[in-house]
């Protein structure tokens, strides 16, 4: 299950990288929002998958699954969200000032 | 008592949110953030004299046993560097009322302000990776939105790829956390510790911390992760610029130091000799990058990562000297490169323009802001009585000690580099026909400068007052070599 799961977070990461070279902004954000993705599940993998009932305290389970990672997960989807949401906004101004959304177009002038 | 360690973070945090409620009133939360500022100072320098007085303070905020919960460990350096970010603190907080618009101001400043010092506080102080992402976080939101606050072209333009690089860069801290969390099962940095050195950092522990190194080097603007810096650092308002060249890399630097010298200190030959080959190459470009242009706070900002470059040296030698020429030059890096955004800023609020062709003769007009300039050039890079100095010296004479005679060489070249590009805006930019078409803004040149002479006054006593700094640095560095000291105090076994 943890092979299948990290690479699926590699296609993930893949497919985010691939997603930030590109020249349009929104597609760059794109990338962004899968490499958290991909950062996300490799939190979950690298806590073992499967070895018990969810994480809340009931009576005759024995074992539970790790509950760090998802406290660290949810932490971390929460920063993210803030980010992207930022740099949505951000993107919103910059191509509204600039008048382009082109990250080519947006190189800067002045010592070129 | 312990509860102290919680108040250098504590502060901030309550004053960025109460700022952030009287916010239209401009006079108000100017005189509230500079009374906090300079409480928040005294507040921190106490600690520091009773953690120098009875060692460190751990604490283990809940009340939960060290592991299992988030300890903050205020140790000597630590807290050394939250004492230097707060003394910068107070200068930007009194330059800030003279170079923001009032639009500025009311939207915010010094919420993001008293965040970002909270984000820098707390990433010093954690002692915990996950907490320390936390942190990182705290302090590169707030440093986004002051990036963009005053929304000009340039600015949304720059801070697009400032955001970006460093969003890609904490991804990538998550997913580094959590490969060492997989392989040591814990995310308390004593503990990780405490298992590295139970196997001797075999197997995929030294891959980690490459890894772990390459995303604290973006933060920190090492030689081929620091192509974002230089112009994101010059687009905002002065005061920002000055924070982020004072604060923000040293984080960075500060996290490898703490990292390369706590925990993955078992394959010195593959780590650190791969920090001074990354030193060299650091020193040489940002130097060039810094004789490159004409715009004087390009010039500055280039000049953050030759600073980088000497701090890594350091780290990379691994000696006690050494460390402890690293932790000198970054308490006077912290000031020294404080002081010298806040002068362009000054020089560019006077004469209007960033570029260096198009000015001279302005000692004639501001000789006081002329002469602080000349003191903080000759501190940069490092004469003799100026605290740039004594850490220079530290880390060549050891790097001679230990036979890498290439990087001493490329670092005393450099250092000739720095004090050129910076004796170069003093000529251009101060020396000349006196212009008298200009008529000198005195009030305003007083005002920006007494903000800036206090920072160059402390950048002289670091210099002048090494007796007095020296020995503190020196037991920091022998207690960072010894990680059993740290790992004792926290894990208390």
């Amino acid at each position: 299950m943890e092979i299948i799961t990290s690479m699926l977070a590699g296609i993930l990461f893949a497919t985010g990288i691939y997603n930030l070279l590109q020249k349009q902004m929104l597609r760059i954000i794109i990338g962004t929002a899968l490499l958290s993705h991909g950062a996300h599940l490799f939190i979950l993998t690298m806590g073992k998958l499967k070895r018990g009932k969810p994480p809340i305290l009931v009576e005759g389970v024995e074992k539970y699954v790790d509950p760090l990672p998802q406290a660290l997960i949810l932490t971390s989807i929460v920063i993210s969200f803030g980010v992207t949401s930022f740099l949505l906004v951000l993107a919103y101004r910059a191509s509204l000032l600039n008048e382009t959304d082109n990250m080519e177009e947006l190189r800067g002038s002045d010592y070129e | 008592m312990s509860n102290l360690a919680v108040l250098p973070i504590l502060i901030p945090l309550l004053a960025g949110i109460f700022s952030a409620f009287i916010n239209k009133k401009t006079k108000m939360v100017r005189i509230f953030s500079i009374l906090v500022s300079i409480i928040n100072l005294i507040v921190v320098s106490y600690i520091g004299y009773t953690i120098f007085q009875n060692g460190s303070i751990i604490l283990e905020t809940g009340g939960w046993k060290a592991p299992y919960g988030i300890v903050l460990v205020a140790d000597m350096l630590s807290i050394l560097l939250v004492i230097t970010t707060n003394i910068i603190a107070v200068a930007c907080i009194f330059f800030a009322r003279k170079s923001l618009s009032q639009q500025q101001e009311s939207f915010y400043f010094y919420t993001f302000f008293f965040f970002l010092i909270t984000g820098v506080s707390g990433a010093f102080l954690t002692g915990d990776l996950f907490n320390l992402f936390v942190f990182f976080e705290v302090l590169l939101m707030s440093s986004y939105a002051l990036i963009v606050l005053g929304g000009g072209k340039i600015q949304l333009r720059e801070s697009i790829k400032y955001v970006l690089i460093n969003l890609f860069s904490s991804i990538l801290f998550v997913t580094v956390v959590s490969f060492l969390y997989s392989v040591v099962g814990t995310v308390n940095m004593a503990q990780i510790a405490e298992r590295v050195q139970e196997v001797e950092q075999k197997g995929i522990l030294t891959t980690i911390a490459i890894l772990l190194f390459f995303v604290f080097a973006t933060k920190a603007a090492v030689f081929p992760l620091y192509y974002w810096l230089p112009k994101s650092y010059i687009v905002p308002n002065p005061v920002v610029s000055a924070l982020f060249g004072a604060l923000l890399t040293k984080v960075g630097i500060y996290s490898i130091l703490r990292v390369f010298t706590t925990i993955f200190v078992y394959e010195i030959d593959i780590t650190h000799q791969f920090f001074l080959w990354l030193a060299a190459l650091t020193m040489i470009t940002g130097v060039i990058g810094a004789l490159s242009t004409n715009n004087i706070k390009l010039i500055i900002s280039y000049n953050i990562i030759p600073a980088v470059g000497f701090m890594l040296m350091g780290i990379g030698l691994y000696t006690e000297a050494s460390i402890s020429g690293s932790i000198y030059y970054l308490l006077h890096d912290m000031v020294v490169k404080g002081t010298l955004f806040l002068i362009v800023g000054a020089i560019v609020a006077l004469t209007g323009t960033s570029d260096l062709r198009k000015m001279g003769g302005l000692i004639h007009h501001y000789p006081v802001i002329g002469w602080l300039f000349f003191v903080a050039s000759l501190t940069l890079a490092g004469i003799p009585p100026f605290s740039g100095f004594i850490g220079k010296l530290l880390l060549l004479q050891e790097g001679l000690a230990q036979d890498q005679i290439a990087i001493v060489i490329i670092g005393l070249i450099t250092s000739l580099l720095i004090l050129f590009s910076m004796i170069r805006i003093f000529i251009q930019a101060f020396w000349g026909e006196k212009d008298d078409t200009i008529t000198p803004n005195r009030v305003k040149s007083r005002a920006y400068a007494w903000p800036i002479a206090f920072l160059v006054a402390f950048s002289v006593f670091l210099g002048v007052g090494a007796e007095y700094v020296y020995p503190m640095v020196e037991d920091i560095s022998a207690y960072l070599l010894d990680p059993s000291q740290y790992i004792d105090s926290v894990l208390k076994e």
